[in-house]
């Protein structure tokens, strides 16, 4: 397993929508480091034949043509109602006429 | 005994007796909480008007006569990470600081279908990530039985405050261990339930395919009762399953004769506190005393399951957390000027150092390039951990382990090193990873006089299993009547 550098904290960290000043960077730099080495662990395992678990009870999930994953999965197509606008933009930063406000992001021309 | 000491089912008997009422009860925890919770400081928010209001509702029903429910009239805290209508929810987290849900969690639902007195909102690391409840954005919650202790985490809030007795019982969640470790360490009971046995609607998101709500009481009678009230498939939670709900208190039996118990070596290894390995030694040998037979299993992947948890809980969290954008609910920077600069500036400032640490571990894992390495190795390590407790489960009913591998250790000790913050969690992670059901109840102290915990865990959906080894347990010993003395003189 790779370790992690100054560039790639910078690199995730803007897939992450997150900065970091010089001082924070390495920090996490090395703290990232530090925890991905003890991560290495994992690779003293043979896994080339081992299925991965995404989730614990599989069935419920992903086998959807099947009787019991539809039975767990599958709900009726009901329309119900939804909370309404106010409710739902009371928790907004910036509300404005019933939308979420944010920044400009389209030029005006 | 006062009010606030006993448990929900001795409650019940005198609430329907009319000896007390659900109003008296609840002065008499408010009462308590004025007295320790500026020491404990397990609160975020208190909800007195709505305790008040639900308590006179609750007395109603009983002078009226009706059959009330087990719970109802019980003063119950809620960890801030589950959604409650009408009352601020901050995950412990500066980015929530004023969010106040529009609806409840499908367990508030439930709780107050039974007619609970909700007592407030309990402090927790940040996003529930965390072993000692430091990582609040808000305040460091105390343990009870040594003020300068941490409670566990990341229910530490929810744990202190039952142990302390400013609660009669409450909900947490656990992702690696976060209902069972602070238990351990606050000497109280706590249960993580089978993954998918609770509805996780309502509960904010940290690593969907691990989290579980569970409660924290005072004994295992009124685990079983909490059980009832919040098990149940939910149509909006498409990961609760769809299983019978036995009634719990049904399993409340006093007799273990016949039952398997199977101890993992790999869980006593050199790093594990010598008095914590005598004490769960001494606990399996009482069990063993009522009749049960004790044998000797190997879950030989147990070492590698923080690695794997701290690879996948991260993953996940780093795309649950992707919500946090400033945009529809939550913390904004001030005056933003572009889209993604306000992204990056409101997630910065509004999340706290350990979780950008679990965002950046966790999107790296994902990140092109290294996902196969990482994050599907991980996958595949949670198989043969799951395939070990598989095994295991083929030859006994309940393993028995210590629940974490130390006492409560002092507030700030282990904040300088994420690592080994992260290697508390050593005992509980594994069964996180296979979903299993697990609980850690009370078995003796340490010299320095603070509480052990026992974790039993069952095959997925045994629950009654482990209910029964320890209700037999705590009905054979007396360490879940051993009580901390808060020491209420210090300074707060």
């Amino acid at each position: 397993m790779a370790t992690i550098t100054v560039d790639g904290v910078r690199h995730v960290a803007n897939l992450a929508r997150l900065e970091f000043n010089d001082e924070e960077t390495a920090q996490f730099t090395e703290q990232l480091a530090r925890i991905l080495e003890y991560i290495g662990k994992l690779n003293e395992l043979e896994t080339d034949d081992v299925p991965p678990t995404s989730h614990i009870h599989p069935h419920q999930i992903f086998i959807l043509g099947s009787e019991e994953g539809a039975r767990h999965v599958a709900k009726q197509d009901t329309v119900k109602p939804s909370y309404p606008i106010e409710e739902v933009l009371a928790n907004a930063p910036e509300p404005e006429d019933g939308y979420f406000g944010v920044p400009r992001v389209v030029d005006r021309g | 005994m006062s009010l606030h000491e006993l448990t929900a089912h001795a409650l019940h008997e005198k609430l329907k007796a009319r000896e007390i009422s659900a109003q008296e009860l609840t002065e008499a925890v408010y009462e308590r909480i004025a007295e320790v919770e500026p020491h404990v400081k397990g609160y975020l928010t208190l909800t007195k008007d709505i305790a008040l209001e639900q308590a006179s509702r609750a007395d109603a029903g009983f002078q009226n006569g009706d059959e009330m429910p087990p719970l109802a009239g019980i003063p119950i805290a809620i960890k801030d990470v589950i959604c409650t209508k009408g009352v601020r929810t901050t995950c412990g987290s500066k980015i929530l600081e004023n969010f106040v849900p529009p609806y409840n969690a499908t367990v508030m639902t439930k709780l107050h279908e039974q007619g609970i007195v909700m007592v407030g909102k309990t402090n927790m690391d940040e996003f529930a990530m965390g072993s000692s409840t430091e990582n609040s954005a808000y305040q460091i919650t105390h343990n009870p039985w040594d003020l300068k202790a941490i409670p566990g985490g990341s229910s530490g809030g929810s744990a202190a405050v039952v142990a302390a007795n400013t609660a009669i019982c409450s909900l947490g969640s656990d992702t690696g261990g976060s209902i069972r470790q602070p238990a351990a360490l606050c000497g109280v009971v706590g249960m993580k339930p089978t993954y998918g046995r609770v509805s996780r609607y309502g509960l904010v998101a940290f690593a969907s395919s691990l989290d579980q709500i569970g409660p924290f009481t005072k004994d295992v009678t009124d685990c079983a009762l909490l059980l009832n009230a919040i098990c149940g498939s939910d149509a909006m939670d498409a990961t609760s399953v769809d299983v019978p709900v036995p009634d719990f208190t049904q399993a409340l039996i006093n007799d273990v004769e016949g039952l398997k118990i199977g101890v993992p070596k790999e869980y006593f290894t050199p790093a594990l506190d010598t008095e914590i390995a005598d004490s769960v030694y001494a606990a399996i040998a009482v069990l063993e005393g009522l009749g049960a037979t004790v044998e000797e299993v190997s879950l030989p992947h147990t070492e590698y399951a923080i690695a794997t948890y701290y690879i996948i809980a991260p993953a996940e969290a780093s795309a649950n957390l992707a919500r946090y954008d400033g945009v529809r609910y939550g913390y904004r920077t001030e005056n933003p000027e572009a889209l993604i600069s306000m992204y990056k500036k409101t997630r910065s400032e509004g999340f706290g150092e350990e979780v950008k640490r679990r965002i950046m571990l966790g999107t790296f894992a994902l990140s092109a390039g290294y996902q196969d390495a990482y994050y599907k190795k991980a996958q595949k390590v949670r198989t043969l951990i799951k395939s070990d407790f598989d095994a295991a489960f083929e030859k006994v009913d309940v393993i028995a382990t210590p629940t974490s591998p130390t006492p409560a250790f002092k507030i700030g000790e282990r904040t300088a090193d994420p690592l080994q913050m992260y290697l508390s969690d050593v005992m509980t992670t594994p069964a996180s990873h296979a979903g299993l059901p697990g609980i850690s109840l009370p078995c003796g102290l340490v010299k320095s006089g603070l509480p052990i915990g026992l974790q039993l865990l069952g095959a997925p959906f045994a629950e009654e299993n482990v209910l029964r080894v320890a209700y037999t347990f705590e009905q054979n010993t007396e360490h879940h009547r051993q009580k901390p003395q808060i020491q209420t003189n210090g300074d707060v």
